[in-house]
């Protein structure tokens, strides 16, 4: 099978193979007859795909702790099925069994009356919330960052979008009063490190976010269903535009800080450059540092798929989503030409303001040849994304103009 | 028939209270193994690096970082240990840097990824 046959004819992500190189293992269960993906692409290139419970086929990351990412091919719709939503967690092992009667969530510290709900409680005793909204990892892309970053290399799965169902955050502080003067508010979940010298798992919010956003909330459904296991079962925070660090799974306890709340995982990690472009010069390292945030924009073309042939004159729908931290998409373009020339694409449904956005934008091939298919979106910030991608050492906030290559015959 | 009528009703009746039924109270799964594509190389130490490093996380996460010389496979290291809290100490540490940047060096990169880029003349380790 020449390479040039892969390019040309199949998509990378349609083309599997057998892993001829994997040694042989005793227990096999899910990797029994392990398909690799055999793509170009030198990220996925020799990843299995593997069916998680509850997931259909994802491209493993890693296994413990589980990383799943999803292949493009469900982006083609703007909402993520539950069971090809991407995987990330930061501890093994996460957890595998929730009892519901022995559940609560917790809303304490700095507020008038500290409280505990049963699932039943938070279906039951508020107005549910409802939204669209896109989760995508900090780090996702982060294997095409160059000069490479190390971290999980991540291709471009690591993201999706649901519609969310759940307890406004507001109101489960309004409930149990926050007390004024309060400065953050910590979550916490309950999946537990490997080792007793590891940070469990928690991040916090700024009060005066919390108090600007009604998007906020706990969520308890996941499309209409009860969440996977693997996406944070029974209910996981959504922070609608933030990025997925904040999104805290499995999650059992809402804190209210009068001070600045430290955890590891907000003061030693997920730190962006404090600048402008929240960028450093590739190589050099990190100075002045901020807690990650808000997403920044994003597109991608994912019909067609990267390495198809395509016939001269033929009318070809290249449709893809877009995406920000819930400005709204305004104008979406495509260039088949290296971005000389831009093309409007038509936009798809409106879900709302922090959800995949839908475009389409018919090319015809003018003559024979590979074109290089380029797309880029603009929020109602006037945000875009830009040519040369911005570097950062842990590789966070990828939003370079992505692109695609087929092939005109 | 009636009987027959009776019967259906009684299974609709049934189907009705599981649908209407409250969430199961206890869910659960179970995670399958480690991926056995993603074997670490032989090489000196990797014993260290089994117990050390593979008791919190699995082997993919090594093999697939990028590839790096002992000042890049070092500060990785040390994150591990520093910042997130590794349980490995000092002397352990050094053989486990010593591995990954000979199992997983930049000579490894040349080798396999750029072979053609290579410079004529260039020593193959």
């Amino acid at each position: 099978m020449s390479s040039n046959f892969m390019r040309t004819g199949i998509s990378r992500r349609n083309f599997l193979a057998l892993a001829g190189a994997a040694p042989a293992v005793a227990s096999g269960g899910i990797f029994d007859a392990v398909r690799a993906l055999a793509a170009e692409d030198p990220i996925l290139e020799g990843r299995p795909l593997v069916k998680y419970p509850e997931k259909t086929d994802l491209i493993l990351l890693t296994s413990r702790p589980p990383q799943l990412e999803t292949p493009m091919k469900y982006f083609a719709q703007a909402i993520t099925p539950n069971d090809a939503f991407y995987v990330r967690y930061h501890m093994f092992p996460p957890p595998t069994r929730v009892d519901l009667s022995a559940w609560k969530l917790k809303v304490g510290g700095n507020v008038d009356h500290p409280l505990e709900f049963t699932m039943d409680e938070l279906r039951s005793k508020f107005t549910p919330a409802r939204l669209v909204a896109v989760n995508q990892c900090s780090g996702n892309s982060r294997g095409y960052v160059e000069p490479r970053v190390n971290g999980g290399q991540w291709g471009n799965g690591a993201m999706g979008n649901a519609e969310w169902t759940g307890v406004r955050l507001q109101d489960l502080l309004d409930r149990a009063g926050a007390k004024p003067g309060s400065v953050d508010i910590s979550f916490r979940g309950f999946d537990t490190p490997a080792a007793p010298t590891l940070h469990h798992f928690a991040k916090s919010l700024p009060m005066t976010e919390v108090a600007d956003s009604p998007d906020i909330m706990v969520a308890y459904e996941m499309n209409g269903a009860p969440l996977p296991m693997l996406n944070g079962y029974p209910a996981r925070l959504v922070v609608p535009g933030w990025y997925g660090t904040y999104w805290v799974k499995n999650l059992e306890e809402i804190t209210v800080w009068d001070h600045e709340f430290e955890s590891f995982w907000m003061q030693k990690t997920y730190r962006i450059p404090a600048n402008h472009c929240e960028c450093v010069p590739a190589g050099t390292a990190l100075t002045r540092t901020v807690p990650i945030n808000r997403m920044k924009v994003r597109s991608f073309i994912i019909t067609p798929a990267d390495g198809t042939r395509v016939k001269v004159g033929r009318p070809v729908a290249l449709k893809g989503i877009a995406f920000d931290a819930g400005y709204g998409i305004a104008d979406v373009e495509v260039s088949d030409n290296q971005g000389s020339t831009w093309q409007r694409a038509v936009l798809g449904r409106d879900l709302g303001p922090y959800s995949f956005r839908e475009w389409s934008a018919p090319w015809t091939p003018p003559h024979r040849g590979s074109f290089t298919l380029s797309v880029r979106a603009v929020n109602r910030m006037g945000e875009s994304q830009p040519f040369e991608a911005n570097w950062n050492p842990a590789g966070y906030l990828r939003n370079v103009i992505e692109k695609i290559q087929v092939t005109a015959v | 028939m009636k009987r027959m009528v009776l019967l259906i009703l009684l299974i609709a009746g049934a189907a009705l209270l599981v649908g209407a039924g409250a969430l199961p109270q206890v869910r659960s799964i179970e995670l399958p193994p480690d991926n056995p594509m993603s074997q670490l190389k032989p090489g000196p130490g990797v014993e260290v690096v089994r117990a050390d490093c593979v008791a919190c996380h699995s082997t993919d996460y090594i093999v697939r970082q990028p590839r790096g010389d002992a000042k890049r496979w070092g500060a990785e290291v040390k994150k591990m240990i520093s910042v997130y809290g590794a349980p490995v100490d000092e002397a352990d540490a050094k053989v486990v840097v010593n591995y990954l940047a000979t199992a997983y060096g930049p000579a490894e990169a040349k080798e396999t990824k750029e072979k053609s880029s290579a410079k004529p003349g260039a020593k193959t380790p």
